[in-house]
C-alpha cells in the first residue's frame, strides 16, 4: 500500500508547485508554461504507477506505466517495423493522396455548380460509410499490404477537406472581389491572389482533422487484414495474446505519432495564415 | 475652365438611365431616368439619403451593377469594356485590404494582374506610397495601421495604375472628423497634382461641397438626381474656405435640393 500513498503524496505536492507557478511570475515565461503541464503530465504517470501498484492492478486490466516503457524499450525493432508499416507507409501516402484529391475536387466543385450539386453529395454519402464496412471491401480490393490502408485513408480524410475547402473559398468578403474585378482580374488570377489564400484558416481545419482520422483509418483498416506487422495488426493479435503491455505500448506509439502530425500541421497553419486574427499575437 | 476650341468628350455620360434590382419584396428602382455628363478633370460628389442610388450609380459606373434601361457610356465604351481596359480605379467604404499582403504588397497587388513588371511595380509602390504620406510604412501590415492609414493605403493602391478616373464611395465615411478633414485636405491636392476625374459618394454635406467642382444631390424612392450644383469656389480651397459666405450658400442649395427630394415622398 505504501506505493499508493506515495504516490498520492507525489500527486498532492505537485499540484501545489503547479497551483503556485501558475500564480508566480514563472507563469510568464516560456519556460514557466512549457512546465506547468509537464509537471501535470509526470504526476499522472506516477499517480498511474502508485495505483497500478499499491492495489496490484492485474497487469490486463492496466500495466504499469514502467512495464509498459520496459515493453517500448524492449521491443523497439517490431515497434519501428509497425510504424513505418501503418504511419509512413499506410496513413501519411493516403493523408497526402486524400487532401490532393479534395483540393482538386474541391476547385472543380467552385468552378461549375453542376459538379457543386452532383459531387457534393456523393462525397456526403461515401463519408457516412462506416469504415468498419469500408475497410474490408478496400482490403479485397487493394490487397492485404498498406496500398488498402492508404486506400482507407485517402477515404476518411477526402471529405473533411473538401468541404472545409468549398466553405473556405467562399470565404472571401463580396467587397474584395469586388476589387478583383474592377482591376480586370480573371478568374484564375482572383483565385490564387484572393479566394485561396482566404480559405487557407478553413483548409487548415480540414486538415487537422483529417490528420486524426488518417491515423485512426489506417489502424483500423488493419483488422480487416495485413501483412504480420503493422500498429493495427499487433493491436488486435497482442490483445487476443492477453499482452496488453504491447498493445498499451503500441497506443503510445500511436498518440505520439498522431500528437506529432497533428503539431506538425498546426506549425505549417501558423506559419500560412499568420495574419488570421487567431494566429496573431 | 473648359477648352472651348478642342472640347474633349465627356469621361461619363448617363442618359435616362435606369437600374432596377429583382428582390424578394419585388422590384426595387434604385436608379430612375438618371441624366449626367462628368468632364475630364471634374470632382463630383454624390450627395443623397440611404436608398437614393448614389453608391448604385458609382457601382454602374465601375461595371458592377448593371443598368436595367438608358445609356451609359465611360470614356465612350460601355462601362464593361472601359472596366476590362481598367479605366478607373474604386476605393470603397472599408480599405479592404488583404491581411495577408503588406501594405506594399495590397498596393503591388493591382499592378501584379495588370502584368507590370517588377521594377515598374516597385518605382510605382514607392511613389503612391510618398503621395498618400505612408512611405516607410510600406513593411507593416494592414492590422498593424489605424483605420485612416488603411483608408489611405486603399486609396494608394487605386491610384497605383494611374486609370483617369477615380471612383470613391464614402471612403471616410467610418472615420471621425478630424482625421477626415485631412484626409479632405489631400485628397483635393492629389487632385490638384494629377487632374485625375473623380466621383465620390458621401453623407456630408460640407465634405461635398468642399471638396467639389460639381454636387449631384439625389433622393430616394425611386433613386434619381434633384439637382446639379456646378460649384463656384475656387480650385485652390484651404480648409477655413468653409467659413466663406460662398461656401455656406452651396451648402443651404443642397440642403434645399435634400429636403425637397423629401417632400415629394
Amino acid at each position: 500500500m505504501s506505493a499508493l500513498w506515495m504516490a498520492v503524496a507525489v500527486w498532492l505536492a505537485a499540484w501545489g508547485l503547479n497551483a503556485w507557478l501558475a500564480g508566480s511570475a514563472a507563469s510568464r515565461t516560456r519556460f514557466g508554461k512549457a512546465l506547468v503541464p509537464l509537471i501535470f503530465g509526470a504526476t499522472v504517470l506516477v499517480l498511474w504507477e502508485g495505483l497500478v501498484r499499491g492495489l496490484s492492478v492485474p497487469p490486463v486490466i492496466l500495466p504499469a506505466p514502467s512495464a509498459i516503457a520496459a515493453t517500448i524499450t524492449g521491443s523497439l525493432p517490431t515497434l519501428w517495423q509497425d510504424f513505418a508499416q501503418t504511419i509512413l507507409k499506410g496513413a501519411i501516402p493516403g493523408f497526402l493522396i486524400g487532401a490532393g484529391a479534395a483540393f482538386v475536387v474541391a476547385i472543380a466543385i467552385d468552378r461549375s455548380p453542376f459538379l457543386q450539386r452532383g459531387l457534393l453529395p456523393i462525397g456526403n454519402f461515401v463519408a457516412a460509410l462506416p469504415i468498419v464496412g469500408l475497410a474490408p471491401i478496400l482490403v479485397m480490393w487493394f490487397g492485404f499490404d498498406w496500398q488498402s490502408k492508404a486506400a482507407v485513408v485517402v477515404v476518411m480524410v477526402f471529405f473533411p477537406i473538401l468541404v472545409n475547402l468549398v466553405a473556405g473559398l467562399q470565404a472571401s468578403e463580396r467587397m474584395q472581389r469586388d476589387l478583383m474585378a474592377t482591376w480586370g482580374a480573371s478568374y484564375w488570377q482572383t483565385l490564387v491572389k484572393l479566394r485561396l489564400p482566404a480559405a487557407m484558416p478553413f483548409l487548415f481545419n480540414g486538415l487537422k482533422i483529417a490528420s486524426t482520422l488518417a491515423l485512426i483509418g489506417a489502424i483500423v483498416a488493419e483488422f480487416f487484414g495485413s501483412p504480420v506487422y503493422g500498429m493495427g495488426f499487433r493491436i488486435s493479435t497482442e490483445v487476443g495474446r492477453l499482452g496488453l503491455d504491447m498493445v498499451w505500448a503500441t497506443i503510445a506509439v500511436a498518440a505520439l505519432a498522431g500528437s506529432a502530425l497533428y503539431g506538425l500541421i498546426s506549425l505549417i497553419e501558423r506559419w500560412v495564415t499568420f495574419w488570421h486574427p487567431s494566429q496573431r499575437h | 475652365m473648359k477648352d472651348t476650341l478642342n472640347p474633349q468628350p465627356p469621361v461619363i455620360e448617363a442618359q435616362g438611365l435606369q437600374l432596377v434590382f429583382q428582390t424578394a419584396d419585388g422590384p426595387v428602382q434604385a436608379l430612375k431616368d438618371v441624366n449626367l455628363v462628368i468632364n475630364r478633370g471634374d470632382f463630383v460628389s454624390f450627395i443623397g439619403p440611404s436608398g437614393c442610388g448614389k453608391t448604385t450609380f458609382l457601382r454602374a459606373i465601375a461595371a458592377l451593377e448593371h443598368p436595367t434601361g438608358g445609356t451609359l457610356t465611360v470614356n465612350g465604351m460601355t462601362p464593361d469594356e472601359a472596366r476590362r481596359k481598367r479605366a478607373y480605379g474604386y476605393v470603397f467604404q472599408a480599405a479592404g485590404l488583404y491581411p495577408w499582403r503588406t501594405i506594399s504588397g495590397n498596393i503591388r497587388l493591382p499592378l501584379e494582374i495588370m502584368g507590370f513588371s517588377k521594377a515598374e511595380q516597385d518605382s510605382r509602390v514607392a511613389r503612391v506610397l510618398d503621395l498618400v504620406e505612408l512611405s516607410g510604412f510600406g513593411k507593416k501590415f494592414p492590422w498593424q495601421l489605424s483605420g485612416g492609414m488603411q483608408q489611405r493605403a486603399s486609396i494608394a493602391r487605386a491610384l497605383a495604375f494611374d486609370a483617369d478616373i477615380l471612383l470613391m464611395d464614402e471612403p471616410f465615411g467610418a472615420l471621425d472628423e478630424i482625421v477626415r478633414d485631412r484626409l479632405n485636405e489631400e485628397v483635393l491636392k492629389l487632385w490638384a497634382r494629377t487632374g485625375k476625374t473623380i466621383g465620390f459618394v458621401t453623407h456630408s454635406i460640407p465634405e461635398a461641397v468642399y471638396l467639389s467642382t460639381k454636387i449631384v444631390v439625389m433622393s430616394p424612392r425611386p433613386g434619381r438626381i434633384t439637382d446639379v450644383i456646378d460649384s463656384p469656389l475656387p480650385k485652390e480651397r484651404p480648409l477655413d474656405i468653409r467659413d466663406s459666405r460662398e461656401f455656406i450658400e452651396i451648402a443651404h442649395r443642397v440642403r434645399e435640393g435634400l429636403r425637397a427630394g423629401h417632400l415629394d415622398d
